[in-house]
């Protein structure tokens, strides 16, 4: 009944998600998480292809954040965690015996829903994964990749001149952007935003989102969010998760205005959730 | 009886509650001031700068002080924190990172128990392990004897305080490619550090007033010593002699004794406060 009037052509068959297998980014095949007995996810499977937007949505509660945090093993620290099935990243199953967990997390950056500096100066905290990582050989190459990363994160200009300042003497937004920088300075492939801006004001997620745009370019970007205009807003593709289930994964325009599954429909116009 | 008039006897009953609080609280500060009173007054008279310059002199020679003493206390204490920082903090980070296991369970009990054991009985453990095999009093065995009482305090101050930091940055620094080890190095400690060092002065004030477990380990030594392996004075030990002196002279170099030991007690605990609030204020951010 809610559906748009004006019917929305298909997209070309060569950029749904489903498609182009041979450069798949994320590849997740029957994936199923258990909390203990529990289990939180069920029988997930998705693709993700290489600098696309992907969002997450779904009710509270419905496994979307647990299933971005399988995506760089960050589930492993929660005891009674337990993965069944396959996620690869680049072909290879990040579950796989030989996998070097810390070399993953480097792959794949994570933004957390509460912005999480640490207590150290703006510059030591964009620092710190080049440090612990080894990723810098001289002063020099650490202060320009500090000032890269804090460039690609569209916060320099106003931490320049305070860089060696409290990191928690930041506004919300600044210092969830500062995440940011401070995720991308380690050159990740993938980011993981686990609702970036949640906790913000509509003109600092403004500013998350527009860097969400830009950051397109040079990474793949999942997002989980609560808010269903901004999945609108940033997105390429769009996945629809209802307790542990994915329900319909898709182009955000067609998930938005025509989706196959009546449940994503009743989802997006309000009937619950 | 009226309905407004209803409401007398319970205002009278909190008047009398408030008041007997205020009693309790004065009653315990009597002695405080008391104490503070008499060890300032009677410690001024025999405060002077040969009394950190000097040595005891025998009996009935004038003059003479405690620089034995005050050094021997603070290299006692310098010894014990050399010895229990480690160990308290290192258990610390493992009770904190394993805090649901068993084991973790069994090290916090075992803290709390040597926690409250009497530190007299730790004098004679420190004397049994430090003081019988060399067949001599020393330092080290002093300092040991302090170590020991320092570790449960710094141990369990160090779990508490890594408890406290949010879980969000471990996770920052994990999903940065952090070990489990790296980030609680680089991260959570560094987070806990103005309340860990709080704990460690906290702890040093407590045990450089203590006396019992020096007895019979670093013993007392009426000339200055600054050897690790030979009898030491102690502030503490050396007012106690003193004091059950018969020698006027003696009980007035006693309290000027307490007096100092009592200010290197505050200046550590009022220094540490101070470096907390600071540090605070900075990673604040105000």
């Amino acid at each position: 009944m809610n559906r748009p009037l004006v019917a929305v052509p298909r997209p070309p068959a060569t950029s749904t998600p489903q498609q182009q297998e041979g450069q798949l980014k994320i590849d997740v095949d029957h994936l199923s998480f258990y909390y203990g007995a529990k289990r939180a996810l069920e029988d997930i499977s998705i693709k993700i292809q290489p600098n696309v937007v992907t969002a997450f949505i779904g009710p509270s509660g419905c496994g979307k954040s647990t299933f971005l945090r399988t995506l760089n093993r960050m589930n492993d620290i929660i005891p009674g965690a337990r993965v069944e099935g396959r996620v690869c990243i680049d072909g290879a199953d990040v579950y796989g015996q030989r996998v070097d967990v810390v070399a993953l997390r480097r792959k794949v950056g994570m933004v957390f829903q509460k912005s999480n500096p640490f207590p150290k100066s703006v510059f030591e905290n964009v620092a710190y994964g080049l440090r612990i990582n080894k990723m810098a050989s001289s002063r020099s190459e650490l202060t320009g990749r500090v000032e890269e990363s804090l460039k690609q994160a569209a916060i320099w200009e106003e931490v320049k001149d305070r860089l060696h300042e409290s990191a928690l003497a930041m506004s919300g937004g600044q210092q969830q952007r500062l995440c940011i920088a401070r995720a991308l300075a380690v050159r990740p492939d993938i980011l993981l935003m686990d609702e970036p801006a949640s906790a913000l004001d509509p003109i600092a997620t403004q500013r998350i989102e527009e860097l969400i745009y830009g950051l397109k370019k040079s990474y793949t970007i999942v997002i989980v969010t609560h808010n269903m205009q901004q999945a609108a807003r940033v997105s390429d593709h769009t996945a629809f998760f209802w307790l542990g289930r994915l329900v319909e994964y898709g182009r955000t325009e067609k998930i938005f205005t025509a989706p196959s599954e009546k449940l994503t429909e009743d989802y997006l116009t309000g009937r619950f959730g | 009886m009226n309905s407004l008039g209803t409401a007398a006897p319970r205002k009278i009953l909190s008047a009398l509650f408030v008041a007997a609080c205020a009693l309790s609280v004065a009653l315990a500060l009597v002695p405080l001031a008391f104490i503070m009173f008499f060890v300032v007054s009677q410690g001024i008279q025999s405060l002077n700068l040969d009394f950190f310059l000097h040595d005891p002199r025998p009996v009935g020679e004038p003059g003479g002080g405690m620089r034995n003493a005050i050094v021997g206390t603070l290299m006692l204490t310098g010894l014990a924190a050399a010895i229990a920082v480690p160990i308290g903090v290192v258990s610390g980070i493992y009770l904190s990172e394993y805090r649901g296991t068993r084991f973790a369970s069994a090290v916090r009990f075992a803290a709390d128990t040597l926690n409250g054991v009497p530190s007299i009985v730790i004098g004679v453990f420190a004397y049994g392990v430090a003081v019988l095999p060399f067949k001599h009093f020393s330092m080290l065995a002093g300092g040991l004897a302090l170590g020991i009482m320092m570790i449960p305090l710094i141990a369990r101050t160090t779990e508490e305080l890594l408890l406290l930091v949010p879980n969000a940055l471990r996770e920052g620094a994990l999903a940065l490619g952090a070990t489990r080890a790296k980030a609680v190095l680089t991260v959570l400690v560094p987070a806990a550090l103005p309340g860990i060092i709080t704990g460690v002065v906290l702890a040093l004030a407590r045990v450089a007033g203590e006396t019992a477990p020096l007895l019979f380990t670093s013993f007392g030594n009426p000339f200055f010593s600054t050897s690790l392996t030979q009898p030491v004075s102690s502030i503490t030990v050396q007012v106690f002699s003193y004091a059950i002196s018969p020698y006027e002279d003696w009980h007035r170099q006693a309290w000027a004794g307490a007096l100092v030991l009592v200010t290197i007690v505050l200046i550590c605990s009022v220094a540490a406060r101070m470096a907390t609030a600071r540090v605070a204020r900075i990673r604040g951010g105000q």
